[in-house]
């Protein structure tokens, strides 16, 4: 039986890794960062599943992949089903407007809906409610996915893949970028913060035309609040600008964020391709699964589905682009 | 068509580069409107937006580096510099904000900065209001490009006081003059074109377009509209009909 070696313990490496051994291949998996952590890009993810709001500055493929991504990682870990709230401020409705022409699937809420749906949102006089996306925590996730692996045997390699590999699926995001000519890093930053005085049922959007902020609640008060989208390979540093930006639009999303305890910064830069989607190249011996770009809970679960239809069945889904086996 | 610091345009449509969905759609945009002037940011992440930039320069279109979300003239010049050592030339787009909410211009620091830039052999098309005088002090300072703004950046409300860039265009005959901002359809563009603008730059419009790659297409052939518009002389608005077959002779008895 072919033994298949996934490189990198990310989110795309994890659900590849997954989606194998759900099918019955034999895998075992390298990374010299070790298990889930704050080396790979997907542990500063905001962990949304959505579709529908994602549509609005994506391409066809986010949409109709998308859908499937809930069920995929509901049957793996835990998801929150209470769909996604966007918001605007009133100079900002006609980006409102704008969001819900290129969107579909919500519903539209006034000021009383927006205040059953979250007590602690003010000052909103309409809304879009997306009732159908979900969200995870990204970490809890990526735990999961590893302990599952683990506990049907997979083995975990805590260094480099040797070179040479055989039935190599490369899922090293922009660390590949010496084999993918094309692939870019687009530097996001994040923070996480606690505001226990504030209570979020499902993550929110707040449109703005400089800066969309969305803030996704991890639970006991602990929230995300994402994230730039910069032309930058730099993931070195967060600038105050940025930080500035992130800090007060959560502040005017309710100004108790002002009280926040600020407990994580976050600086990666995600793998993309030039037009932000996905693709899954055999280049000789190695599967190369990348490009995930800001969608890579949403769209790991279909990656990892056309790695697999590659790798066992021969099968090219619409991510394989070039076949250079 | 004027030229800019000696160099011919292929027409007169100019594209920003940011807020595209990806560079894909960017690419694409530049490739089905077939814009030939392409501006880019470089005030955030001094240094490091090497793969972007380099997909610019592959556009194969001229380069006008900018110095978007400057606020003070010492930033707004090492901006230029660094603008110049990437893209290797000696344009810049000067932009120098001064209101946060508006995007408005802080045309007092413009001047300094373009003064300053000038000297430095930099050939400078500044971002300004539609004064006038503001004008005339960028055109001391060694300006030979003038950018005035339709609207306020990404506002998309077209040209805002028609009558003062009508003023701007008799005032400054033969000066390059481009609108620079507040574009939001085509029929704005032509406008700017009809008015006697040499060109119109604009970014939001395309970019958070339903589909950017065909408002590129749709305000290239503005431009060119209004351009030709306003070289074949059009007439004069009146308040009655003006038959355009005569009435005279005409059997009107029956």
């Amino acid at each position: 039986m072919t033994l298949w070696s996934v490189i990198g313990a990310g989110v795309a490496g994890l659900a590849v890794a997954s989606e194998l051994v759900s099918r019955g291949a034999k895998v075992q998996v390298f990374d010299p960062g070790g298990p889930p952590g704050p080396h790979g890009c997907s542990w500063w993810a905001g962990g949304m599943l959505a579709p529908w709001c994602e549509y609005e500055n994506a391409e066809e493929p986010v949409l109709r992949l998308g859908q499937s991504a809930i069920e995929w990682w509901a049957s793996r870990t835990h998801v929150h089903r209470c769909g996604t709230l966007v918001v605007a401020n009133a100079r900002d409705l006609p980006d409102l407007r704008r969001f819900a022409r290129r969107t579909s699937s919500y519903s539209e809420v006034d000021r009383a809906k927006i205040s059953e749906l979250e007590p602690d949102l003010h000052g909103f006089g309409k809304g879009l409610y997306f009732d159908q996306e979900a969200h995870l925590d990204p970490r809890q996730s990526l735990l999961d996915l590893h302990r599952g692996l683990k506990d049907k045997g997979v083995e975990f390699h805590r260094k480099l893949a040797p070179a040479q590999l055989e039935n190599a699926i490369d899922c090293r995001g922009f660390h590949a970028r010496e084999y993918l000519h094309d692939l870019r890093g687009v530097k996001g930053e994040m923070l996480v913060v606690r505001c226990p005085d504030v209570t979020l049922n499902r993550p929110v959007r707040l449109l703005h035309p400089r800066m969309p902020l969305y803030i996704v609640p991890r639970g006991e008060g602990i929230y995300m609040l994402g994230a730039t989208m910069i032309e930058s390979e730099d993931s070195s540093r967060i600038t105050a600008r940025s930080m500035l930006e992130l800090l007060s639009a959560a502040y005017a999303l309710n100004p108790a964020f002002g009280e926040a305890e600020v407990l994580e910064i976050g600086v990666d830069l995600r793998p993309a391709f030039p037009d932000n989607l996905p693709r899954i190249r055999r280049l000789g011996r190695t599967i190369y699964a990348n490009g995930l770009y800001r969608h890579g809970y949403l769209l790991a679960p279909a990656l990892a589905q056309g790695v697999a239809d590659l790798a066992l069945e021969n099968k090219h889904s619409e991510m394989v682009d070039e076949d250079r086996a | 068509m004027k030229s800019f610091y000696g160099v011919d345009l292929p027409n007169p449509l100019m594209l920003g580069t940011a807020q595209y969905p990806s560079p894909a759609v960017l690419e694409q945009a530049f490739r089905d409107s077939g814009a030939g002037v392409a501006t880019v940011s470089l005030r955030r992440e001094s240094g490091a937006g090497q793969t972007f930039w380099q997909m610019i320069r592959d556009l194969g279109v001229l380069v006008l580096p900018n110095t978007a979300g400057c606020h003070t003239v010492k930033e707004a010049v090492t901006t230029a510099h660094m603008a110049r050592e990437v893209f290797e030339t000696k344009w810049i787009k000067l932009e120098l904000i001064g209101h946060t909410d508006s995007l408005q211009p802080d045309v007092f620091q413009l001047v300094e900065a373009a003064r300053i830039l000038t000297e430095d052999g930099f050939e400078v098309f500044p971002y300004t209001t539609d004064d006038l005088i503001v004008g005339e002090r960028l055109l001391e300072a060694g300006c030979e490009v003038l950018m005035p703004w339709g609207a306020p950046i990404g506002s998309g409300r077209g040209l805002n006081n028609e009558y003062a860039l009508r003023a701007m265009r008799a005032e400054f005959p033969d000066v390059s003059l481009v609108i620079d901002a507040g574009i939001g359809l085509p029929s704005h563009a032509a406008r700017a074109m009809e008015l006697g603008y040499d060109a119109v730059l604009l970014n939001t419009a395309v970019a958070r377009a339903g589909d950017p790659a065909l408002m590129a297409k749709a305000m290239m052939r503005a431009v060119e509209a209004g351009q030709l518009a306003h070289q074949a002389d059009p007439i004069e608005a009146r308040d009655m009909a003006e038959p355009s077959t005569p009435v005279v002779g005409k059997a009107f008895l029956s």
